[in-house]
């Protein structure tokens, strides 16, 4: 019996069969997948990523529960057109401290990889609260809900020590001091406004929604927004730390 | 099973392969489909050696064309500045009236400025610059912080309370929330605002009271006959322009709550000609000075 006729070993018994696929499809998506881990390109490391303040996790997760990513992508590719409208292209490294990433697949509306800064927070919260006053055309739903919501402290602690537990750099201090971080960031009188910063350098700290007085849903999807692609200074942005580069 | 045989009715090559009784018949495998399979395989080796591909132990094999997405998008991006500052030579080193008086400069500034302004500014002020309620028009004579040229251009280089050091600013108290003003008081100043722009007043309404007020807490900012100061942004009074409403109970609400709308600083997002375009474009809108 030749080597080519040895097939009937697998065609003639069905556990080798399974075993055999299992490794050739193994094979394929171990060498796509594992270099992505340890290759010096895809872990690119860049300078101004800072976890999360409790603020921005809280309104990340509202972002996530009222299904923004199904029409706003985050993700600026490497198009001419996308950078000119968006700004730099997007760096895996922007996305490294999201769980799950929010890169999106669709845009409906625009992609808010780099809103942070380009509008006020008026403007947010009017556009949130009744997209129509401020964009005639659109088809964004209203979110009204957000202006009377308050934050549920309840969960941020344990939301950060998730995180935390999958690899997301916060320390003990940073996950005790959650629920004072969670207020101080959306009142600058608060107490806890010098020890909050000092945990998070250059975090924005201000009445989000306008009322210091209440802990809104909308100070803290705001304080998301505002932040958004602001982290990474890309003055100082080397483009050809990517080693790919001629 | 390694001998052939041949399929009786068919004349066709058996696998030899038997289930129950039936045999498989080895028809080869369509030409056209097997050169395309043979192109596709060598199409693939060619792409190894042109392109990124392998993954290596630190880096991964480059391809002698050493394409990089990014280094592409770069290099369309700076050959599209290039472009711009072609078109647009001379708008860097001009000051604004220039640009405003030389036809060639004007036109540029005119197509660069409103395509700048549909991305960027449209979402406040209105795809035509009528503003929106909280968003002033750019359209009318009214001006918070001046029309000119050079009023507009710093507007928007810093921004209004942005975050840019060079902001401009100026903070209406929250008169009800911070208790300078009793509820009755607001009301009395609010009706007295009414009546500096000529509008109706409520019966209850103690105007003399409201004006002895007005001048102590509002006339610094506003001016004693309600005319506004531009240094601070304070917004005449008497003029029928209102960026919030004309209702009493919108003039409560503001003295209340205080009132204070932010620009974004753009010095920093957009390059220097294209807010000189801007500028100049938001002047031309109707109500440059």
């Amino acid at each position: 019996m030749s080597l080519m006729n040895r097939h009937a070993i697998f065609e003639k018994n069905s556990i080798l069969l399974t075993v055999g696929i299992l490794i050739v499809v193994a094979i394929g998506g171990l060498i796509e997948l594992v270099p992505n881990f340890y290759l010096k390109s895809t872990i690119e490391e860049v300078e101004g990523m800072r976890p999360y303040t409790p603020l921005e996790l809280a309104g990340r997760n509202v972002y996530i529960r009222e299904g923004c990513y199904n029409c706003h992508s985050q993700q600026i590719r490497t198009l001419r057109d996308e950078v000119e409208r968006y700004g730099h292209y997007s760096l895996a490294a922007e996305s490294m401290y999201d769980h799950p990433f929010q890169w999106g697949s669709k845009r409906t509306g625009p992609d808010l990889a780099r809103v942070g800064g380009k509008y006020s927070d008026q403007w947010h919260h009017d556009h949130l609260v009744d997209p129509r006053s401020v964009s005639p055309a659109s088809i964004m739903p209203s979110y009204p809900w957000l202006a009377d919501y308050e934050v549920d402290p309840r969960f941020i602690e344990t939301d950060l020590a998730v995180n935390a537990l999958i690899g997301v750099p916060y320390s003990e201090e940073m996950i005790e001091n959650a629920v004072a971080d969670l207020r101080a960031q959306a009142n600058p009188d608060d107490d806890n406004v010098d020890a909050f910063l000092e945990r998070y350098p250059g975090a924005q700290v201000r009445s989000f929604d306008g009322d210091p007085r209440k802990l809104t849903e909308m100070d803290a999807v705001i304080a998301y927004l505002q932040m958004l692609g602001t982290l990474v200074d890309f003055s100082l942005y080397d483009d050809q730390a990517d080693v790919n580069l001629r | 099973m390694a001998e052939k045989e041949i399929d009786k009715l068919s004349g066709v090559e058996t696998t030899g392969h038997e289930w129950d009784g039936l045999k498989e018949l080895n028809n080869p495998l369509p030409r056209w489909w097997l050169w395309v399979f043979y192109a596709t395989v060598v199409w693939s080796v060619i792409y190894w050696i042109l392109m990124p591909s392998w993954p290596m132990l630190t880096d991964y094999t480059r391809g002698i064309r050493g394409q990089s997405q990014r280094a592409v998008v770069m290099q369309e991006v700076d050959a599209l500045k290039t472009l711009r500052a072609e078109k647009g030579a001379g708008l860097a080193d001009a000051d604004l009236a220039e640009i405003q008086q030389t036809p060639a400069m004007l036109e540029f500034a005119m197509a660069n400025g409103r395509s700048a302004f549909g991305d960027n500014c449209a979402p406040c002020h209105g795809s035509g610059g009528g503003g929106f309620k909280g968003y002033p028009n750019l359209n009318d004579d009214a001006w918070l912080w001046g029309g000119s040229l050079d009023d507009i251009h710093q507007t928007l280089l810093y921004g209004i309370r942005s975050d840019h050091d060079e902001t401009r600013f100026g903070d209406m108290p929250a008169f009800g929330r911070d208790e300078l003003l009793t509820p009755d008081e607001v009301f009395d100043v609010a009706n007295y605002v009414h009546s500096l722009a000529g509008m109706d007043t409520a019966a209850d309404a103690n105007l003399e009271e409201g004006k002895t007020l007005y001048m102590d807490n509002c006339a610094v900012c506003h001016g004693d006959e309600g005319k506004g100061m531009r240094e601070v942004g304070a917004p005449n009074l008497t003029d029928g322009i209102w960026m919030y409403g004309s209702d009493l109970d919108t003039i409560v609400d503001g003295i209340n709550n205080g009132r204070g709308a932010v620009m974004p600083a753009w010095v920093d997002r957009l390059d220097p000609v294209t807010l000189k375009s801007l500028a100049v474009y938001t002047h031309s809108l109707g109500g440059g000075e």
